[in-house]
């Protein structure tokens, strides 16, 4: 399956990151990174690049993947390039938790599940 | 998630549990704080054990008792401030105010009422005997999400005196200020 994985530096977005690496090895995916401007992360998108690098790095297995740094609006921009290159799914992370307990979806999530063509995938 | 601004004016005084009342269905309910034992631990459990997951708002509360024990041990800490109605012995509902973070001022609230007391007036007084728990302790301000078609849960919190800080998610944001904020020692000198 052709994977486009959005990432913005969120913990989610990160934790979705080692899921999506584990299921693409497993699964033989074809995986794309999109590091995205996510307004409401503490890490830029170099920094997150270097993580999804170094996660990479780290994998015993042998898989391509390939890291971009897309610019601009985050989530329109995921969505052209799911459409326009054909992926089979997004996958983004699946919401922050509240002190409470309660989740919270980013405003990625949220205009990407609204909008997309393609199927979406929210790793928990 | 905290929301950025609080509202400014403070909000009316709150009742202090504990409270007794007589609900609509005739039952005789009493809201009092969490009194940090056992027993009452247990009885909340059971009472989320019972909980129809179809009122599980955003995640909470969780659907196993081990994950009920779990999230309640993170809602109970000393920290958190707890009411619960209670229907006899059993719990009929529970609300409670968690802190964002260490020496935080603002507290996310929730509430979750049993299904066979809801609609009978419980949750507004537990929802007061909270709100009246922390002012009386302090708490500054108060803020809690709630999904966008929860139109019930909404007029409630709006009856009580939340307003709506957030209305660009999924989930509306509202929030709420229960004291003044503390005056810091510059501010008083500046008014001297």
């Amino acid at each position: 399956m052709k994977v486009l994985l959005g990432i913005g530096g969120s913990d989610d977005s990160l934790r979705a990151l080692e899921r999506t690496v584990d299921r693409a090895v497993a699964a033989d995916d074809d995986l794309v990174v999109a590091v995205l401007e996510n307004p409401d992360s503490d890490r830029t998108p170099e920094e997150v690049a270097e993580h999804v690098e170094s996660v990479l790095a780290d994998l015993e297995a042998d898989i391509d993947v390939e890291v971009r740094l897309v610019e601009g609006d985050p989530g329109s921009r995921l969505i052209d390039i799911a459409e326009s290159e054909g992926f089979d799914r997004i996958v983004l992370g699946g919401g922050q938790t509240s002190p409470m307990g309660k989740i919270t979806l980013g405003s990625i999530a949220e205009f990407v599940l609204l909008n997309a063509k393609t199927t979406v995938t929210l790793v928990r | 998630m905290t929301p950025d601004r609080f509202p400014e004016e403070v909000a009316d005084d709150y009742p202090e549990p504990p409270i007794a009342f007589t609900d609509r269905e005739d039952r005789e309910i009493e809201v009092r704080a969490y009194d940090g034992s056992e027993r009452e631990r247990d009885a909340l459990a059971a009472m989320y054990e019972a909980f129809d997951s179809a009122d599980r708002a955003q995640g909470i509360p969780p659907g196993h008792a081990d994950e009920i024990r779990k999230w309640l041990s993170t809602i109970l800490d000393a920290d958190c401030y707890n009411v619960l109605a209670w229907h006899g012995d059993d719990v009929a509902g529970h609300a409670t105010l968690v802190p964002a973070g260490d020496d935080a001022d603002e507290y996310e609230l929730a509430i979750f009422v049993l299904q066979k007391y809801q609609e009978a007036g419980i949750g507004t007084r537990l929802i007061e005997a909270l709100l009246g728990y922390g002012q009386a302790d302090g708490v500054e301000a108060v803020w809690l999400t709630v999904e966008r078609w929860n139109h019930a849960a909404v007029s409630l919190y709006e009856k009580i005196g939340f307003e709506t800080s957030d209305a660009e998610s999924f989930e509306i944001g509202m929030s709420l200020r229960l004291n003044r904020p503390e005056r810091t020692a510059d501010a008083d000198e500046a008014d001297e």
